[in-house]
């Protein structure tokens, strides 16, 4: 096997201030599918395509933003080596084991803090409860889909302030590989990296920000461009707060377009960019040429999409 | 069926005025008002960005994060914009972010030609 370590994003752990409006936008609008509740009020969802019990979990909560990130890894003994190279590192905090089934039909994680301020998590188990079709002929797609209907839970892009800490974390500890990063400056200090496990451009992206453990976004996946612009008419159609899009980013090269749930919290669907491999030569981007890098199309940079977090 | 009851909103900060629907929020009136500086963010009341003081009347406010409007605020009359509704005529003044944004742009555009 190829790919091996950290496997990809398993599940991201959302606050929300009314659980019951955020169902709605959840499993109606964006189309994600309700697996489970549990004993303390969280719901559970997976997108579509994704074979494991659940890839987001709300909890309603008094604040908006994200409790924490999980990511799957290959197995169990990875899991514990990881989590003993975590400890060795020094540069992870707020280090604790939480105990299997915290998560419905989920093992133990391992979860720490890394210097930007969030909750990252890794995991080796969890039940999969399949995509709806069968593993012996299946159909190309399930029945019965609602909303944008995106395949699966992709990334998330988080604010915080050590990003250099952070991106130590996840390079030298987990595995990352740095795919894309933002420079400011004559001293061209990081001020975004784009960072993968896999052969997507990113599977978590962090920017710096004088907060520590801020939210930008959610991000799920769509087939094409086509499904992005649908994705716009349920947006209208739908009420929905609009942040930005339909458009396409420089950094990534993906389609997207961004609103937000009704607590708050951003969402994007997107669909496209490039396939990276781990000796793909790393792509860097100038501060002077941000608005080209975020926003392929208008070339401007906006301070709601730039500044607005939870 | 009755229209919903519209209201007058007062900006402190800039001396505009604007009619708000009694089911349409403080936010979302502001927006009609179609110039440059009102900040939008979320539009859900977690950004925390559309943040005001209500000085004079009554609204009706949807769950707000506890981040940006603590309870002490709460009862002093701070409301974030998008998550509250006008249950009289109103005046409100823009703080923090919301001002910045709001006195700026009227400033650029009251500059002499």
């Amino acid at each position: 096997m190829a790919l091996t370590g950290v496997l990809r994003p398993g599940h991201v752990q959302l606050r929300v201030l009314d659980l019951e409006a955020a169902l709605k936008h959840y499993r109606d609008v964006l189309g994600l599918i309700e697996t489970a509740r549990d004993a303390q009020g969280r719901i559970y969802f997976k997108a579509w395509d994704e074979h494991d019990h659940h890839s987001v979990v709300l909890r309603e909560a008094d604040t908006a933003g994200m409790d924490f990130m999980g990511f799957r890894v290959d197995s169990p003994a990875t899991l514990d080596k990881l989590a003993a190279d975590l400890k060795a590192s020094g540069l992870a905090t707020d280090m604790q084991w939480i105990a299997a089934g915290e998560h419905l039909r989920t093992g133990k994680r391992f979860r720490f803090t890394v210097p930007t301020g969030h909750a990252i998590e890794l995991f080796a188990e969890k039940e999969k409860v399949g995509n709806g079709m069968p593993y012996e002929n299946p159909e190309i797609s399930p029945d019965d889909l609602k909303g944008m209907a995106p395949s699966r839970f992709d990334h998330c892009l988080l604010y915080g302030d050590d990003l250099d800490g952070t991106v130590k974390v996840f390079t030298e500890v987990l595995g990352f590989n740095l795919a894309e990063s933002v420079v400011a400056g004559p001293e061209r200090m990081a001020i975004a990296a784009f960072l993968t496990c896999s052969t997507k451009p990113h599977d978590i992206a962090f920017i710096r920000h004088p907060e520590k453990n801020k939210f930008h976004h959610a991000s799920f996946l769509l087939d094409n461009w086509g499904e992005v612009l649908k994705a716009a008419d349920i947006i209208t159609k739908k009420r929905v707060s609009l942040d930005i899009g339909p458009t396409r980013h420089g950094i990534t090269r993906g389609e997207t377009i961004y609103f937000f749930d009704p607590s708050g919290n951003r969402n994007e669907v997107f669909s496209g960019g490039y396939v990276f491999y781990p000796d793909k030569p790393p792509l860097t981007w100038t501060d002077d040429e941000l608005g080209r890098a975020i926003f392929y199309h208008d070339r401007k940079l906006n301070e709601n999409f730039l500044s607005v977090v939870t | 069926m009755a229209a919903n009851p519209c209201f007058s909103v007062a900006i402190g900060n800039t001396q505009e005025r604007y009619a708000c629907r009694s089911d349409q929020t403080l936010l979302g009136g502001m927006e009609q008002l179609g110039r440059k500086g009102i900040p939008v963010g979320c539009r859900g009341g977690g950004c925390g960005i559309c943040k005001v003081r209500i000085e004079a009347g009554r609204t009706r406010c949807e769950r707000m994060s506890r981040s940006h409007i603590s309870a002490d605020e709460e009862a002093e009359g701070y409301v974030l914009a998008c998550r509250a509704y006008p249950e009289s005529d109103l005046q409100l003044q823009a703080v923090a972010r919301m001002a910045r944004c709001i006195e700026r742009h009227l400033a650029v555009t009251r500059s002499p030609t």
